[in-house]
This record gives C-alpha cells, structure tokens and sequence, in this order.
C-alpha cells in the first residue's frame, strides 16, 4: 500500500502514472530497468551521494542500466575535475612514511627539546593550558584535516560516485579511529592504497590488504601481539650464520624490536587477542558466524608475529619469526601445521574469506546499505551466492545486489535515513554548491555526531535509522540547513542557479526530485526569501531520507 | 530495538502533543519529585590519583616521587588536607573538604580495570563501556542503564551531555543529548529563527516517517521546555561561584537543568588536561591548576544544588592512574589503580573505601603501578542499583558477575 501511494505522488510530479505502474518485474534475477525519475533518483541517492542539478537528465538519457554499469568500472571514468580540486592538499598523496617525517618529526623534536628544557619550562604535550608550539601542532593535524576534506570533496564531486559510496562503505567495515595514536598519519595510506583499490576487486585481497596495513596491526594491537614463549632464535640469522638450523647466533635471543609507541611501554607482552576476535566478528564470519573462544585464540597465535617496522616512523608491514608461534593450529576445524611461519596468517585469511559465513555477512551488510534497513532475505541470498560461486568478487555481489528487483522497486525509494555524512553531501550536491573550503563541513559532521575518521569501535558507524534520528543531531541539521542556505556556512556557496528566480514549486523540484507531504509543500510555499525556501527543504523531514 | 525506539519516541510524543510547555513542565516535573540522578565526570586523560588523594601515610609514597609528592599534613599550606590519619586531599582540593566533613564525599581509591591496557583511547573505551578487553561493544554502559530502566517521564532530557559529541558512555539506542551549550539549542536564523523553527515543526509535524517525525515533535517540543526554562537568566543559589571555566560552566548548566525540572536523570561532563608527564607539580603547577578547577567546579556544583543533592550523585572517574613513581622529567606515566570520588546526600561519605593494596614495589602491579583492588564496574553497579534504583542490573554491565557482596559499600 505505502508503495502504491509513494508511486501515486510521484505520477503526478514525474512522468506520469504509467510507466511506474509497470514497476520493475518481480522476478529472480536481472530487473527492468525502469526510467522515470523517481526510480533515477532513487539510483543516484544509493551507489551515490544524491543528483545535483542535471543529474537526472544525465542518467535519463545515458539509461539506467548503463548507467549502472557504468558506475561498476570506475576505472574508466575520467575524474578530472575533483582531480583539479584535489591539487592543493599535497599529503593526500603521500605515503605514511613522508608524512611521519615532515609532519609528525617536527612535533616530536619541540617536545623532546621542551623535555630537556627541564623544570623551566613546565607543560607536557596533553596539556591543553601549554601546548606544542600551535604553528607545529598545526602542522601535525594537517594531513587528518586534509584526508577529510578530500572525503567531503571526492564524494560531492566525483563522478565516480559508487566508488565513493563503497569506498566510504569498506573503511567503515575495515574501521581504523585516526585517535588511536600513529593512525593519525596511517589513514591516508590506508584509505588510499589499502581500501580504495579494492572496493571492487576480491575480497580477500581487501581482507589481506587490511590485515597487513600498519593502520590496522595497530590499531586493533596484532602489532604487539607475540607468543608469550619467545623470542625465538631468528631461522633466518640461525642460517645466514652458517651452523646448520639454530646455530650459536640463533641462540642469542635477539631482543623484541624496540617497542616506540607511549601506550606500549612497559606493556606485558604476550598473545593480544583483540585482532583474532575483530578479524572474524566484525571483517569476516560476523558475530553470530559460527566460532569460538578458543578459534580467537588460535587466530591471534597464528597472526602473532605480524608487526610494524618502526610505527612512529611510518614504516610498514613486517613479519618477525622471532614473535611467532611455531607451532600447530586449528581453526574451525581445519588444522594449521606447525611451522608455516608467516604463512599461517595467509592460512586464516583464505579460510575465512571463503567461509559461508563471510559471503552472508557481507551480504547482508551491502544489502543493508544499498537497499534496506531490513535485508530482504531472498536479495542476501543471491548476493551471498554471488560471493561464493565467485570467490569473492564485489563487483559481481555488487552486481547482483544494484540489477535486483528489490533494490529498483519503489518501496525501496527513500527507506534509508540519511547519515550525517550523506546529509552534508548530498547537501553540497543537491543545491549545486560550490565548496572552496570543506573544513566548517567536516566542523559541522562533529556537531551531527559523525565526526570523518573518529569512530571509536572498531564496529565502525552504524548503517541503520535508530542510530542517526536523535533529537540534537536532528536540530543540528536543520542549523545546517538554515546556515548554507542563507550563505552563513564559511567555504560553501549554493549553486546561483537555485538563487535566481527561486520559487516554492521550483525549490522543491530541484532538491528533493519527488513526492513532497502537504504540510511541506505548504510551509515551504509561505517562504518569502530564497534562503529560506532552500533552508526548509534541506531540513525536511524528506530530505534526510534517501 | 526499532520498535522499543519508537515506542519511546512515541511516549515523548503523547506528552508534547498535550500541548505548549508549561502542561509538557507540569507534567514532567511531578512526575520527576523524586526522581534520582546522576552526575558523571570525566577526567580524560589519566589523572594522577595520587596527587589527589595524597597516602602520606605511606612512607613508600614519599621515596617514589621526591620532587613531585604532597607534603604530610601540618607542614604548612602547601601541605596535604588530612582526612584519616593516612590519606590527605591535595590543598588545592581543599572546597571538597567540608563535604567529606559532612559525610557526603566517599572516595573509593585503588579502583579502576582488570584490563591492563595503558592506552589512553583503550582504556577510556573500556570504562565507558564498561566491558574492559572488549572493543566491540556498541553502547555504553549508561546508554544500557537507559534502556533498561524505564523513564518515570518522558523527556528529551532525561540524558544529557554538556559536551560537544554524545561521549561513548552516552551513546547507544536509548535517547541521549549531547550540547555545548544549552542556550544554543533551537534553530539559529537570526531574526527569522523563530519563524524558521516553526516552519520546520509543521513540516515535521506531518512526516511520513515515525520515527523521525517523533524525533522532529520531541526536538521542538526540547526547544520550548528549554525556552521556558530561560537559561539565559539562571543564577546559581547558596552563593555558589562556579570557576569561569568551560569544566566550571560545564557544571553550572547541568545544575539549571536539574533546577529547571526538565526530567534530567544522567548527566555527563568531562575535564581533560591529566597526562602530566613532564612537570607534573605537586601543590603548584600545571596539575594544580586542573585540580583547583575540579575542586571548585564539584564545590559550586554541589553547593548550587542545595537539598536537591539528597537525590543526586556526583561520580568522578578517569580511565587509569599513573605509576608510582615519577619518572625522569618531574612528570609522571601511564598507570593502573585510580581515585574516585562520590558525593552525594544519601553516600555514607568520609570514608575511604576499597583495600589500600601499598605502595612498596613488591605490592605495586607490574612491580610500577597501584595495584586495583575494585573493579570500577562494582562502583557503577552500586550506584545503578541502590541510587538509581534498578533492582537488576542485567545486561548492563556484561560478562561482570554482579552481586552486592562486591560493592564498595559507598550508599547504605
């Protein structure tokens, strides 16, 4: 019923009742592809971040299965103009390594200097009243704030828009918090050469990637992770030193790489089990996937070992046979030999990237985010399906899940709530803004409770309604609103053509592309001022749906 | 979870949809006469809970830290404020003084987590969720407390954090505010802003959507109780003068809140600036400086509330101590077993609670840090229970076996 009467009120807003009656086929498999503006916009609020001004013709013309398509090879759409845009943040191209030295060494140099400086001059780094010179501490925040504001600008901008969406959609899956210590320089390598190339290639070269990244082997703690009956004698030196298996030098017992990071100091070193536990709840088999206390346990030994070559360096991925545990494991029931090394991790990750738990947990997840706060059970089945009879190709899962039946038909329009990080962008987009600095855009996700990059858990933000509709964040959006539209949010201009000539019927054409309640309509039509005709569209109830 | 949400959203509803304000206040504040509350703070960063109970009573103390201990008490102003014989309050504490005097103020001290982590981000996590080693729980423990203890109102402010972001301990499905400032709340257009909010409220009003058409109603219906309620003209009672801090204003707006009967039963504010690892001080000196502002803050806090404190707990707490001794540069590291302190008309205060474990290297944990002799998660379950009045705590504080026999013993 409720889809009978979205379907009424978009007839006589779009293109007539015709076309949408037909809906799309309610069959297993590929979907009509339906072509009335409703559904395109539909489209572009889900593998994107909502149509700007013009979209909707685009898409028209282009249809929307090509469009589709289109979207799934990313590679081979030119980007230029979110290049262009991109230019003047030099970090977001740099690697950990680089940022570390010319962002975070300066830093740590004036602290140490102010540590010798002794007694004379009192403050330590975390005092708020006595800070780091501000002009370094400055410095240092530079590369999180410009990792954010290019995620504020790939995302309005770039007409790469699925890759944006699922890019976005990954690192939360694969969640890192920039607070926890180095991952404030971690991330821009992370996001960039650790999630985004894989967003639609192979899973478990997602998963490997992740699990080698030294954003994650720290943030989740594996880097610290060892066998607490080590160090072993280093095989390697024990034959590079020419006595035959563990020779005298072997035995020296090489002390643990030199420990750098405040938190581990004086750390009991031992089997640290938060990544094991993470790696299947919340990246893999998911929590109810079918494992147990002492599978967690045999994947952290089996991961132990896998460490950073010098974190606050920026250094990467290392594996350190002197930290690992040599010996037998069994995970899930599959059995692990002794002595496999570094390979045992390997081991884990292609048990798990296979399981039948993973492609439903990852089903369901997409499925959550493209169609449904409630995954329709028979579109996770295909997905799922997907997954397994192709080893885990997100492009095909992703495939299945945008040519669906279920993701075109019209009760899906508009059944997601906004995240606030769909709001502020499709804001941007919506009203055709230009934004020269994203800064008081990344502010504003702050005060909406969705700061870029500070997710604590691991779990990463969650993708459903109950977590996004509060009373404070609520009243924040339409403080946002009420700002941009009347050009009191520093850095972001509405498009002029939203400006000019601005009536009630035409504001809510643009912006919201469809079915509007009476009440709305009626508030918006007593507005006497563009700014606010655009501001009480933007905070409406529709708009923070999608 | 969806439908216990909207059922909420939907009881906030039936009260503002009685009409304007003062029926919604009526309502609301005889509903809350004897309603309890709790006050949590924050002190992010690790306080050095040594310095703010000082155990000059043991001599180890003195040999650990010999530029950066409080002098024993008597020596001179700069010296500890007695409270037992073996434990003094830093002078700079000294405004909480005359609560513990008056029995309102208990300290349980050697308290803090099983877990051993000494990472600020960790073990702040673990505390808020109260689930220490586990970094996956998705609410905090006050979030549970919430949506397992029904509302005896239904208000949007029956949680409320004076801070800029809804700390994890707030965070989870049961409603919770976060605000820096609660003059700020409402739809700021200028001149038109008035006009503006209730345009939005008809277009919300009528959503489709329940839930956010609830959220929208419960929003206006925060901004109008708050409006009534005129912060702009509060003036704190019994010659209470907060520090003119953002801690100090932090505080003074949650007592408004309380005084405005505006359902308020859990509070939150924090106060950072506790990683003193270089040129910590003792009496004088940057943690000083923070301890004169939480001293005064909780002084004001409690003096501004009056009678009202017979119903209110104020809970401090942060998320480790610091080691024992100091290290190379006047400063010190990242600890174990902390202080906190509760104050409250119905604690049973002046007293020190939990085992004091010493302070000798062989008594420490890790040979370096005061060892924990009660978990943090008996202090909470103690004052859900027996301050806030749940007679069960399921569910709120998992995989930690709760009985009365491990509580701290703190409320009577």
């Amino acid at each position: 019923m409720r889809s009978g009467l979205r379907a009424a009120a978009f007839a006589g807003f779009a293109l007539g009742a015709a076309l949408l009656l037909h809906g799309p086929q309610r069959v297993a498999g590929a979907a009509a592809f339906p072509s009335d503006a409703g559904a395109i916009v539909h489209v572009l609020n889900r593998i994107g971040f909502g149509p700007r001004p013009g979209d909707v013709e685009k898409v028209r013309s282009l249809g929307l299965q090509s469009y589709i398509e289109q979207q799934l090879r990313p590679d081979r759409i030119s980007d230029a103009a979110v290049d262009a845009r991109l230019r003047s943040f030099p970090t977001i191209t740099m690697r950990s390594r680089d940022i570390a030295e010319q962002y975070e060494l300066p830093v740590e140099q004036a602290r140490r200097a102010r540590q010798q400086a002794g007694g004379q001059n009192p403050g330590s780094p975390a005092n708020p009243a006595n800070p780091v010179p501000p002009m370094l501490q400055q410095q240092a925040n530079r590369p999180m704030l410009e990792l954010s504001e290019q995620k504020i600008l790939r995302a309005a901008y770039s007409e790469r828009q699925l890759e944006e969406v699922l890019t976005d959609f990954w690192f939360n899956h694969f969640n890192v918090d920039s607070r926890k210590g180095v991952d404030r320089f971690m991330l821009t390598e992370y996001e960039r050469d650790v999630i985004r190339p894989h967003v639609l290639g192979k899973f478990r070269d997602l998963l490997g990637a992740t699990a080698k990244s030294p954003a994650m082997l720290f943030y989740l703690d594996n880097w610290q992770s060892v066998d607490p009956n080590g160090p072993h004698p280093d095989p390697q030196q024990a034959r590079r030193g020419g006595f035959g298996g563990f020779g005298r030098r072997g035995f020296a017992f090489p002390p643990p790489p030199r420990q750098a990071a405040p938190q581990a100091q004086n750390m009991k070193r031992g089997l640290n089990e938060n990544y094991g536990r993470e790696l299947m709840e919340l990246h893999t088999l998911g929590v109810d996937g079918g494992y147990t206390q002492q599978d967690v346990t045999e994947v952290a030994r089996a991961f132990t070992g896998w460490t950073i070559e010098q974190p606050r360096q920026g250094g990467g991925f290392k594996f350190d046979p002197r930290l690992h545990d040599e010996g037998k494991k069994v995970v899930l029931g599959h059995t692990i030999n002794a002595g496999g090394g570094e390979r045992d991790g390997e081991e884990v990750l292609d048990l798990l990237a296979r399981h039948p738990s993973t492609a439903r947990f990852i089903a369901t997840k997409l499925v959550r985010r493209f169609v449904s706060d409630t995954p329709p059970p028979a579109l996770v089945d295909r997905a799922a399906a997907t997954f397994r009879s192709t080893d885990g190709d997100l492009r095909e899962v992703m495939r299945t899940i945008l040519t669906s039946p279920e993701f075109l038909a019209p009760d899906a329009y508009r059944a997601k709530t906004k995240t606030p990080f769909e709001f502020i962008v499709s804001t941007v987009r919506a009203t055709g803004a230009d934004v020269q600095d994203a800064l008081p855009l990344v502010r504003q996700l702050q005060q909406l409770g969705m700061p870029l990059y500070q997710c604590q858990p691991p779990t990463g933000y969650k993708d459903t309604a109950d977590a996004w509709v509060n009373t404070g964040a609520l009243v924040s959006r339409m403080n946002v609103a009420v700002q941009l539209a009347s050009g009191r949010l520093p850095g972001t201009m509405v498009g002029a053509q939203l400006l000019e000539n601005a009536t009630p019927a035409g504001t809510i054409a643009a912006i919201l592309n469809g079915e509007v309640s009476d009440a709305t309509r009626a508030t918006i039509a007593r507005a006497t001022q563009p700014s606010q005709m655009i501001a009480l569209t933007l905070g409406s109830p529709e708009f923070q749906r999608r | 979870m969806t439908s216990r949400r909207i059922f909420l959203k939907n009881g906030a509803f039936a009260l503002v949809s009685l009409g304007f304000a003062p029926a919604f206040l009526a309502r609301t504040a005889a509903a809350a006469t004897r309603a309890k509350r709790l006050i949590a703070i924050f002190q992010r960063g690790a306080v050095d809970g040594l310095s703010m109970v000082v155990p000059y009573g043991d001599a180890e103390y003195y040999r650990a830290r010999p530029t950066i201990s409080v002098p024993r008490p008597g020596a001179d102003a700069s010296a500890a404020v007695d409270l037992n014989g073996f434990f003094g309050l830093n002078p700079r504490l000294a405004p909480l003084k005359p609560l513990w005097d008056a029995h309102e103020l208990a300290i349980v001290d050697a308290c803090g987590s099983p877990d051993a982590t000494r990472s600020h981000f960790d073990a702040q996590d673990y505390m808020e969720t109260a689930t220490p080693g586990v970094k996956s729980t998705a609410d905090g423990w006050l979030n549970r407390y919430l949506q397992v203890h029904p509302a005896s109102s239904a208000t949007p402010f029956r949680a409320v954090a004076l801070t800029p972001q809804l700390p994890r301990t707030l965070q989870g499905p049961a409603p919770a505010l976060a605000m820096n400032q609660i003059g700020q709340f409402g739809i700021r257009g200028g001149q038109a802003g008035d006009a503006l909010g209730a345009s939005f409220e008809a277009e919300f009003a009528a959503a489709a959507d329940g839930v956010l058409g609830a959220t929208g109603r419960e929003a206006f219906g925060a901004m109008k109780m708050l409006k009534a309620a005129d912060p702009s003209k509060y003036q704190p009672e019994h010659g209470a003068e907060y520090p003119r801090t953002p801690f100090g204003e932090s505080l003074r707006q949650i007592a408004q809140l309380v005084k405005a009967d505006v359902g308020l039963e859990i509070a939150f504010a924090e106060a950072g600036g506790w990683d003193t690892h270089v040129n910590q001080g003792a009496t004088q000196g940057q943690l000083a400086a923070r301890l004169d502002d939480f001293g005064r803050g909780i002084a004001a806090l409690v003096t501004d509330l009056g009678d009202l404190m017979a119903d209110t707990i104020v809970l401090t707490m942060s998320e480790f101590g610091r080691a024992v001794n100091e290290n190379g540069n006047r400063g010190t590291d990242h600890g174990h077993g902390n202080a906190m302190f509760v104050v409250g008309g119905g604690v049973r205060g002046g007293r020190v609670y939990g085992r004091w474990p010493g302070l000798a290297p062989s008594q420490r944990y890790d040979g370096r840090d005061l060892a924990v002799t009660t978990d943090f998660r008996d202090v909470f379950a103690e004052i859900v229970v027996r301050h806030l009045g749940l007679a069960e705590t399921d569910g709120i504080f998992p995989k930690h076996q709760v009985a009365s026999s491990a509580f701290p013993g703190i409320l009577a």
